[in-house]
């Protein structure tokens, strides 16, 4: 693993907000980081820590005071489609079918016409077949995340990245997707950086989990996942590093939690009653 | 009495409950109250000079209209529902006519030629229906011209002002301040500048529908959500693929709002513009009818007027449906 080739190097990013009342955010300070090449990375931290503000750096939606991230050596400047991009709220378009929606990528690249006769396997890849004709407004949540994830992936995307995805969802249909995420990512191959806050999806999907702390955002620590690669969440190991990574998150949350803080803020601890 | 609650998931245009009562005697009073109207108009005598044949005629054709529907409607359960929701209304206008008969040309009591019965109404729409098809093409021909360049001006001129800061810059403050005029208070100046009514109407009509359109396909261009951009921005958007495939589609339903005032606007300023100055159309009917005293062509033509504009609204309403029908509330 070690040896895998850095496929987004970001060094020495900082990022402050400036709002309208002369009021600073550091939401990233000093942050440093390697993204290897089909990896699955997780970022994980508090609401507020700045993992949406780094997703979006890499994404290209946001640039930083100061630092860089680079893509294959290149610094990133603007988003493009070799970044594809998962938000929170899906963000399909309602006035598309969820056929349209995964076309959209083809269209805007002008490759439609050679590259039509995808759309089926995709759509096939998350298991919408028979949903091809339906409006967004039609479909589930869960459905609609899973659009969004074959949206961005028609494009073959260097990088996939996720924005809390499941966050919106119940924990029923959440354990479903992740297990559609983790057939995706061994299928395609992509590389896969994700944002979550909950630790038992950060455990089950990654190779690396990178813990952050928030006021000023940063990583405090890369936690590497030793799990063999089909995953059980009863698992021994599987428990103990869940509990590994909420002391990490524990201990990083010392740093702000004396601070004032909504408790709805924290990281949620699902399955940590069975951990401890 | 049951009051119309409006529930949160009720959409706000288009699908209508139907909750109006389950059995058919609604509909068989209405079908015998229609009868009695037919019945009062043939067997009282007239006591004024009123041809009441056409009358008589289209109250026979309601009747085996009313009655094939319901036939059919043993067939087509939705169609029942409809026919048993309106069959109340229809009980009432059964009614409305006898008396308003009754009244007129029966009793004279309302009189001529001010106060016309349904009969000489109709009589007059039969008689003079070649003069009511030119007028109703004519006002149709200038509406619809003045309507469709009217909302192709504002659509541009929205996207522009929605899109481009320049342009909102420079026209915004125009669309509000002009936007506001009601069209008619140009006619003064139309009929002085155009070289003919035609034109002039043509004029005002595009100033009614031009800047409601504009005005709302700018609102909806420049609400588009961010989100809608940065997702297509990663999907390998460039500046126009966000104005033709994020923006402008967004806008489609404001487009649809401005499109609906603008065409009541639009009624309104074809009317008055041609009452004043055209020499055609059903504005200019109506005009020339009232100096004549001819009150029954008056009141034919309002009820004219009436059926073309509800066809209006409702091809429109229809399109509406059907182009916005990826929205949430908007029926299949
Ligand atoms: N556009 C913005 N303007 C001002 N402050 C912002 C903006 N975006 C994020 N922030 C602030 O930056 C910090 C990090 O935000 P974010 O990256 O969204 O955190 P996370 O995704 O980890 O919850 C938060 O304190 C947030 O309030
Ligand atoms: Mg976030």
């Amino acid at each position: 693993m070690s040896k895998q080739e850095i496929l987004i190097n970001i060094s020495g990013i900082n990022r402050v907000y400036y709002d309208t009342t002369g009021k600073t955010t550091v939401a990233l300070q000093d942050v440093d980081l390697d993204i290897r090449k089909g990896e699955f990375i997780t970022f994980i931290g508090p609401s507020g820590c700045g993992k949406t503000t780094l997703l979006r750096l890499i994404a290209g939606l946001d640039s930083p005071q100061s630092g860089v991230v680079s893509i294959e050596g290149q610094p990133i400047e603007k988003p493009g489609y070799e970044r594809g991009f998962v938000f929170q709220q899906a963000a399909l378009f309602p006035w598309k079918t969820v056929e349209e929606n995964i076309a959209i990528g083809l269209k805007a690249r002008k490759v439609f016409k050679e590259k039509k006769q995808y759309i089926k396997d995709y759509i096939d890849l998350i298991g919408l077949t028979g949903f091809e004709k339906a409006y967004p407004h039609e479909i589930s949540g869960g459905m609609a995340q899973r659009v969004a994830i074959a949206r961005a992936l028609i494009n073959e995307p260097k990088v996939l990245l996720l924005d809390e995805p499941l966050g919106a969802l119940d924990a029923f249909t959440r354990i479903e997707l992740q297990t559609t995420i983790r057939r995706i990512w061994k299928k395609t191959g992509t590389t896969i950086v994700l944002v979550t806050h909950d630790v038992d999806e950060a455990v089950f999907l990654s190779d690396r989990i990178a813990i952050m702390t928030a006021r000023p955002g940063r990583i405090s620590e890369v936690i590497t996942v030793n799990l063999k690669p089909e995953r059980d969440r009863n698992d021994d190991e599987f428990i103990i590093l869940r509990r590994r990574v909420l002391e990490k998150l524990e201990l990083a949350g010392k740093h702000w939690s004396s601070r004032l803080i909504d408790p709805l803020e924290q990281p949620s601890i699902s399955g940590v009653g069975e951990a401890i | 009495m049951t009051k119309r609650i409006t529930k949160k998931s009720e959409p706000e245009t288009g699908h209508v409950e139907y909750w109006k009562p389950q059995s058919g005697w609604w509909y068989i009073s209405a079908v015998i109250s229609v009868l009695v109207a037919l019945g009062v108009d043939t067997l009282v005598p007239d006591s004024q000079f009123v041809n009441t044949l056409p009358y008589r005629v289209f109250l026979e054709i309601f009747i085996t209209t009313l009655i094939v529907l319901w036939v059919i409607s043993f067939k087509a359960n939705s169609l029942r529902k409809i026919l048993y929701h309106q069959a109340q209304f229809i009980f009432a206008v059964g009614i409305a006519l006898t008396v308003w008969d009754l009244l007129s040309t029966k009793s004279n009591i309302l009189q001529l030629p001010f106060f016309p019965g349904p009969a000489q109404i109709i009589s007059v729409i039969v008689s003079e229906r070649e003069t009511f098809l030119i007028s109703s093409y004519y006002s149709l021909r200038l509406f619809s011209v003045g309507l469709i360049l009217g909302t192709i001006l504002g659509i541009s001129t929205g996207i522009l002002i929605g899109w481009y800061q320049q342009w909102y810059y420079w026209l915004f403050p125009i669309l509000k301040v002009i936007g506001i005029i009601p069209s008619i208070a140009w006619i003064p100046i139309a009929v002085v500048v155009f070289p003919n009514s035609f034109i002039a109407g043509l004029f005002l009509i595009v100033i009614a529908s031009w800047f409601p359109v504009a005005f709302m396909v700018s609102v909806g261009i420049a609400s588009t959500p961010k989100v809608y951009y940065e997702a297509a921005l990663t999907l390998g958007a460039n500046e126009r693929f966000l104005l033709t495939n994020v923006a402008i589609p967004n806008a489609v339903p404001d487009i649809f709002t401005g499109l609906t005032t603008a065409t009541g606007f639009s009624f309104l300023t074809l009317i008055v513009s041609e009452m004043i100055g055209a020499k055609a159309g059903l504005g200019w009917y109506i005009n020339w009818a009232k100096t004549w005293s001819a009150y029954d062509k008056v009141y034919a033509s309002i009820v004219i007027m009436a059926i073309v504009f509800s066809i209006i609204l409702a091809v429109l309403n229809s399109t509406r449906n059907y182009v916005l029908r990826w929205k949430k509330g908007i029926s299949k």
